[in-house]
């Protein structure tokens, strides 16, 4: 039994997520092997080689890999697989949820999407109706594709001593290319591994306003997010939408903002170890998760709060 | 130039789902169903590229039981030209769905398939990539705008870090998702008219599809219940708490 962990990379760093696949892949139990798939990735695969668990690092180096796309990764994922491989693996990040299907369907086989559990090698429990059910499935192919869910699996340590082994890439599909990238510019931790996220939602009232947000989670060193509601309503880009169709958050402590706590919104916060609710509505559902609940003006609340924090 | 929206009929969102009591699913009889919201957003962009003058046609597809119709008929209202139901009564999982609208492809020739990112039920985020795969076209998936432009599609799509250009050779396929358009409301005159308009029914024999499930559902539980409902009265409260209680803060 061998898995296959698809890594996510930029070319020069190993993504935090795909540490996450790492330990859900251990726990498969058979050896873990990592693709690299990319342009100049020479570190990326050395840094793959130090993750704890990790015996064999595929190396695939193309110009055509130095953005890459969905059809031509999984074109490259494909001249090792099947092979003896019996699990392929990636975090469900917005890479993960690209690539892996198209891995799938090639190999003729299921996708088990979002795992939090790995119950037995062919046995998995995952979230459905936005985390309002918990499914075990049992999936009778040859090859297990899963993508999993990265607040449910520990990042991988170091301490790994695997071999890097180049491997020819497929040739460039020709069928997409990237031609831009705009990426939201912060120096705030990343969303999705912070310690602290604080979320705004409609009750903000505006984009401008979110910049209370700003001066507090500049004070706790926060990730911010934000509820569907807000992104709806144009005050803050959608990747900083969490929830259901958004990103799911599991940091030590949460803070959701004049948000009343949709279960959209919930499904991807519910997980988190403390949970701040501050809302004008006593009734909100937010306050029915929040482990502290603080009634009230968030226009008033949030400035002292910032100020408490000084 | 054609296109085809697969449309899925969910439980409505505002439902709060309930599990069966014997862990076998989750309760669907009674409940209020509705078409999956990003499949709304995918029928959305259809007809505003027919009124655009970039289509000709737009064809709704649903694979399901015969309720499906219900769906279908919402897509018609919306500005579907005609609709086609894959009526089947088995699980069908996001791998069969795949190869039913490959078939439908197959027969249809689009230039276009655009679908929902995610349906709300199981979360699965996989028919597009699926489907495109068997298909070996190209995937923009995630869409957050999509522009026709002759024999190629610019697709922004919503990635972690914020967005991303791809340019995508025809045809292919599209997953829609939040801020690609607002959906319009089906109107009364449209609701009627929608009742004229043609619905093919198919079965998956007749494709010659094997829709066979792959997973087998073992359980359903309910999600372990947080223990919420803590208040407390002013922020000075809140940071003491936050500092000795929790120890979530410095």
């Amino acid at each position: 039994m061998t898995t296959l962990v698809i890594a996510e990379h930029d070319n020069v760093t190993l993504k935090s997520a795909t540490l996450h696949a790492i330990t859900a892949a251990s726990q498969l139990g058979g050896d873990v092997h990592v693709l690299v798939a990319g342009h100049g990735a020479k570190d990326v695969a050395q840094a793959a080689t130090q993750v704890a668990g990790v015996a064999r690092v595929l190396l695939a180096d193309a110009a055509h890999l130095a953005a890459p796309t969905a059809e031509n990764v999984a074109a490259t994922a494909l001249t090792v697989l099947p092979g003896d491989y019996s699990h392929v693996v990636a975090t469900a990040t917005g890479f993960g949820k690209n690539v892996l299907p198209r891995i799938a369907a090639r190999l003729d086989v299921a996708q088990i999407s979002e795992v939090t559990t790995i119950e037995a090698p062919d046995t998995f429990t995952r979230p459905i109706y936005a985390g309002n059910a918990f499914a075990t499935v049992k999936s009778s192919d040859q090859i297990k594709v899963l993508t999993v869910r990265a607040t449910a699996f520990d990042a991988a340590g170091s301490g790994g001593g695997a071999t890097v082994e180049g491997i020819e890439a497929a040739p460039d599909c020709g069928l997409s290319k990237v031609t831009g990238q705009e990426l939201t510019k912060s120096e705030r931790p990343e969303l999705t591994s912070a310690r602290i996220v604080i979320s705004g939602g409609r009750g903000l009232g505006s984009g401008e306003n979110f910049k209370m947000i700003e001066a507090l989670a500049d004070k706790l060193n926060a990730g911010i997010g934000a509820s569907r509601a807000a992104v709806d309503a144009g005050y803050v880009p959608n990747d900083y939408q969490v929830g259901q169709t958004g990103k799911i958050v599991a940091p030590d402590l949460y803070i959701a903002i004049g948000i009343s706590g949709a279960i959209q919104h919930l499904a991807g916060m519910k997980d988190s170890k403390v949970i701040v609710a501050i809302n004008k509505d006593p009734e909100a559902p937010i306050f029915q998760i929040a482990d502290y609940g603080l009634v009230g003006d968030l226009f008033e609340l949030l400035p002292q709060l910032t100020a408490e924090l000084g | 130039m054609k296109i085809l929206v697969p449309v899925k009929r969910v439980v409505d969102y505002n439902v709060k789902v309930r599990v069966r009591s014997d862990g076998s699913g989750v309760d669907t009889a009674n409940v209020k169903m509705s078409m999956n919201p990003f499949d709304e957003i995918a029928i959305e962009e259809a007809v505003r590229l027919k009124e655009k003058g970039i289509a000709a046609e737009v064809v709704a597809v649903s694979c399901g039981t015969a309720a499906c119709q219900e769906t279908l008929r919402t897509a018609l209202a919306l500005g579907a030209d005609r609709a086609i139901l894959v009526e089947s009564d088995v699980d069908l999982q996001p791998l069969a769905v795949a190869k039913l609208l490959r078939a439908l492809v197959a027969r249809e020739a689009p230039q276009l398939v655009i679908l929902g990112k995610q349906a709300i039920d199981d979360d699965a985020n996989q028919t597009g990539q699926m489907l495109a795969a068997l298909l070996d076209w190209p995937q923009g998936t995630f869409a957050s705008k999509l522009d026709i432009e002759g024999d190629k599609a610019v697709v922004k799509r919503e990635i972690d870090g914020g967005l991303e250009t791809v340019e995508l050779k025809l045809p292919i396929v599209v997953t829609a998702d939040l801020r690609l358009n607002e959906p319009r409301y089906a109107t009364l005159p449209n609701i009627m008219k929608a009742k004229k308009k043609p619905m093919e029914t198919t079965t998956p024999a007749a494709l010659e599809v094997d829709v066979a499930p792959r997973l087998t559902t073992i359980k359903v539980v309910e999600p372990a219940k947080r223990k919420g409902g803590g208040k407390v009265a002013d922020v000075k409260e809140l940071v003491a708490k936050l500092r000795n209680e929790a120890k979530v803060i410095a």
